[in-house]
């Protein structure tokens, strides 16, 4: 295990260190632009949907690389049928269990052929990827639909005030809600990895080492207040990122500590030794596809919410870019490899790219090429690390 | 004496860890029918392998002659080029295609932007009334039944212009009247001066039809027996060949066991094939095995051993299951793996890697796997005790790595198979059916498995042992079952059981 540590630290940190990379390219290029609080600020709702779709997608990716390319059709429709029922001055709570429950619906129908009909995921999905875009334009009736509805917005961090208030401080100056809270969670998260740890020390079961594991709590712990002190500068915590980091603990979790979660690892890195070993895997797989369509419902809130309306266009792309976070973040193409950790950092390192390009002006067009090529090289890294041997 | 048509000289082929082949002579004449046997394993199938150019020249020693010249063949183009055509065991034709579009996949008839499909049909029917079909070669290969796709492979061969034909268990999927039909065809093309290489289990085809008779065992040719000497040829001549191996003391001893009542019983279970249904892979079987009792069954490969296995696993295998199926006093109907397992059963894979094992996934998680219920209140996975517990089993069969995070993959085939024990030993049940329980290990790790085994049976455990090496089953089995063409052909005690009877059983001498 010693041997080769070196080689192994690069192995298992490639993206973080690609990330590290990008970001100094862009700090340099950008003369620090893109660490600017509003930047960062921007990034981080620009891109929630990507959070929030690429959590789902690594359960799919991780049941046998499978994908799912209809939710960026699913978010569009959720989001049209929501703004349609809040267009009627109904309860906005109203609209958000229908949007949800809709994508859960649409994510149930779609399990429900590949997991019992074999229908290949690639075909259930892009069936679905095309009826309910059009679906939404129908919904829609090709127009766009604005969303007046305060409530809503404010909850789901939309229009122009979408940042959770300042309770604690004058509202001029830091941020101080933002700042607490910061705080507070690094606090938290420090007070919870300690324990766990002792708790192992004492049941004598601890392993790895310890000192790599302070390492990571205190870079981790520099991170967060870090980001708590730039967007504590700026106008305080996005709405959004409540929403994201909720959606990003929850599936950390499921990934990690479930039944679930470690049924999707296992039926993606060997389907038949999984259902002789008494797991229904049919079961698997539909759990994956309907907890996409319910997180594609969620993604379809957030979308509406940012840009207070709805119109047939929105969402288009989306799988694709869920899709690339997950595989950039080290989710093996095959399945059964991905973390959630994975996925953060792929999310992120695309993000930092676009934002850093947009910021250094570089066409649009020109920066589909530079995702694309990121992607690719990311995935060629994965796979040529796996090959040695 | 006819001239030689090919001659294998000092062939020795390493695979890493094995040693295959080690220093093979073969020579077969020109217009013979040459027959290789051996046991599963002995190395006839990378033999013909060697020869065909499916392992490339390089990767093996020694010189293949033939027609005279010193052939060094790079791919199996190569060597169909100068009219050697191996026909392999396992049917190798696209159920969607047409007879005659599988006859010339590869070798298309017309140019290469435009396949002449007259020519190619036209071709392929003249192929097909050779072989004895009246099929149209317009029709898919589907349609046809096993038998008939067997011939379809033998047209294939004979498009090729082949000179030396090699079939591997041409008959292992064949019906008697199949067979026989085969065989003769066999002995037709021998007059037209074509030469063959046969690989069988089945003595009494091989002695029917072949010329010579090579014996392979342990990776070298042992002898080569010619049946048109002064007497004719005993199958019991051609099993001592097959078998004279001394049996060392490779088997730890099982003391203090206590065998008790019968904890497992299947009667009259039959098996169809899930995709041809009129096929029994299993038929009519009938066993049981006791509290503490180590049962062996033995068969070749294609015996139907797997598939009684899995169909009894929660029929996770097979088709129009039939029969009963009772544990532990108790009829019971198990519908899935799922209740098998609750039933306290298990079945530990012969295919470690396919069936098996999680391999992108560490030690502690393939061992929970199949009992990760017991580590969860809820559904969340006390990871702690998790950890513990694959620790605990890491320690227990003596799985060699340094922590128990490590990926299976990483590990040694003798280690990845006591992960495989470690996971159903963790679903704690009473009968354990293991299938090829040592298949691909060394001899050491070999050792250490029957020793497992030894505990678990001192544990009170049932234990159902699949295994095709004979030593083994003789070894360490209380009883056998031997098994051939999906039947029940024989119970005896292992300590009267010899490898002589054993074998003589299993190729149905007297039928």
């Amino acid at each position: 295990m010693k041997e080769g540590s070196i080689g192994n630290f690069l192995k298992k940190y490639t993206m973080v260190l690609a990330l590290v990379l990008v970001v100094i390219f862009f700090s340099v290029s950008t003369q620090g632009k893109i660490l600017y609080a509003q930047n960062i600020n921007n990034l981080i709702s620009q891109n929630g949907y990507v959070f929030v779709l690429a959590s789902g997608m690594l359960l799919c990716i991780l049941t046998g690389g499978n994908i799912d390319l209809a939710v960026g059709s699913v978010v569009c429709f959720t989001g049209a049928l929501g703004a349609v029922i809040m267009q009627k001055h109904m309860n906005f709570i109203l609209a958000v269990i229908v949007m949800l429950l809709v994508g859960l619906a649409i994510g149930a129908f779609q399990g429900f052929w590949i997991a019992w009909i074999s229908v290949p995921p690639f075909i259930a999905t892009l069936a679905g990827m095309y009826a309910f875009r059009g679906l939404s334009n129908v919904v829609l009736q090709g127009y766009a639909v604005a969303i007046e509805d305060t409530g809503f917005l404010n909850v789901f961090g939309g229009g122009a005030d979408c940042y959770i208030p300042d309770f604690i401080g004058k509202g001029e100056g830091l941020n101080m809600t933002c700042m607490a809270a910061a705080i507070l969670i690094a606090v938290i998260y420090v007070l919870l990895t300690l324990r766990r740890e002792a708790v192992r020390r004492k049941r004598g079961i601890a392993h790895g080492s310890a000192a790599g594991k302070m390492f990571t709590m205190l870079v981790l712990t520099v991170l967060i207040l870090w980001l708590g002190y730039k967007l504590a500068s700026y106008k305080g915590i996005p709405t959004v990122l409540v929403w994201v980091a909720a959606v990003l603990l929850i599936y950390s979790y499921i990934t990690q500590n479930t039944a679930i979660g470690r049924y999707l690892y296992a039926v993606g890195g060997n389907e038949k030794a999984t259902r002789l070993s008494g797991i229904n895997t049919k079961m698997v797989y539909f759990f994956a596809y309907a907890n996409m369509g319910f997180l594609a419902g969620l993604a379809g809130i957030l979308t509406v919410a940012r840009a207070s309306s709805a119109q047939p266009t929105y969402g288009q792309g989306y799988e694709m870019d869920a899709i690339a976070a997950c595989f950039v973040g080290g989710a093996s193409a095959y399945g059964g490899v991905g973390s959630m950790a994975g996925v953060i950092i792929g999310a992120v390192l695309m993000g930092v790219i676009n934002q850093g390009m947009s910021i250094m002006g570089i066409a649009a067009n020109y920066q589909r090429v530079v995702k694309g090529i990121v992607l690719l090289v990311a995935v060629m890294f994965d796979v040529l690390s796996k090959r040695e041997k | 004496m006819a001239k030689i048509l090919l001659e294998m000289k000092s062939i020795t082929k390493t695979f890493p860890g094995v040693k295959a082949l080690d220093n093979v002579n073969l020579q077969v004449e020109e217009g013979e029918i040459h027959a290789l046997v051996g046991e599963n394993g002995a190395g006839k199938s990378t033999l013909m392998n060697v020869l065909s150019g499916i392992y490339p020249y390089g990767t093996y020693e020694g010189d293949i002659v033939y027609n005279g010249e010193v052939c060094r063949f790079n791919t199996i183009k190569d060597s169909e080029s100068r009219g050697i055509v191996i026909i392999h065991q396992e049917l190798a034709l696209v159920p969607e295609m047409t007879i005659g579009e599988n006859m010339y996949l590869g070798n298309e008839r017309g140019k290469k932007s435009r396949i002449d499909w007259d020519e190619t049909y036209a071709e392929a029917d003249k192929y097909l009334k050779m072989v004895g079909l009246t099929e149209n070669s317009r029709v898919l290969v589907k349609e046809i039944g096993t038998g008939k796709q067997q011939l379809v492979e033998i047209a294939k061969a004979l498009a090729k212009h082949a000179k030396l034909l090699i079939l591997d268990e041409p008959t292992s999927s064949l019906n008697e009247e199949d067979s026989r039909a085969l065989l003769d065809l066999m002995l037709g093309f021998k007059k037209q001066g074509m030469t063959m290489i046969i690989i069988s289990h089945k003595l009494n085809e091989v002695a029917y039809v072949s010329d010579k008779i090579t014996v392979v065992r342990d990776g070298s040719t042992i002898e080569t027996i010619d049946c048109h000497g002064a007497e004719p040829v005993s199958e019991d001549r051609i099993i001592k060949g097959m078998v004279g191996r001394e049996l060392t003391n490779r088997f730890p001893k099982r003391e203090g066991v206590r065998i008790g009542e019968v904890n497992m019983e299947v009667r009259n279970w039959t098996v169809h094939h899930p995709l041809y249904p009129e096929r029994k892979v299993v038929n009519d079987v009938s066993l049981y095995v006791r509290k503490g009792e180590v049962v062996g069954i033995y068969g070749l490969m294609g015996a139907g051993r797997t598939e009684l296995a899995m169909s009894i696993f929660g029929r996770s295998y097979g088709a129009q299951i039939s029969g009963t199926l009772t544990i532990n006093g108790q009829q019971v109907n198990l519908h899935s793996p799922s209740d098998a397992i609750a039933h306290k059963l298990a079945y530990v894979t012969e295919d470690r890697k396919g069936n098996g094992l999680v391999l992108s996934q560490s030690i502690k998680v393939n061992t929970s796997l199949a009992n990760l219920n017991s580590l969860a209140s809820g559904s969340v996975i006390d990871k702690d005790m998790e950890y513990n517990v694959a620790v605990e089993y890491k320690d227990k069969l003596k799985i060699k790595t340094p922590t128990v995070e490590q990926l299976v993959g990483n590990l040694s085939g003798g280690n990845q198979q006591k992960v495989l024990l470690a996971k159903w030993m963790y679903a704690e049940p009473d009968v354990l059916i293991l299938d090829e329980p040592t298949r691909g290990i060394d001899v050491g790790a070999k050792y250490e498995i029957y020793c497992i085994i030894n505990d678990l049976a001192r544990a009170g455990k049932s234990v159902l042992m699949i295994s095709s090496e004979l030593p083994e089953v003789l070894g360490m089995s209380d009883r056998i079952y031997i098994m051939n063409a999906s039947r029940i052909v024989g119970e005896m005690n292992a300590a009267e059981a010899t490898q002589e009877s054993i074998m003589a059983t299993i190729l149905g001498r007297g039928d």
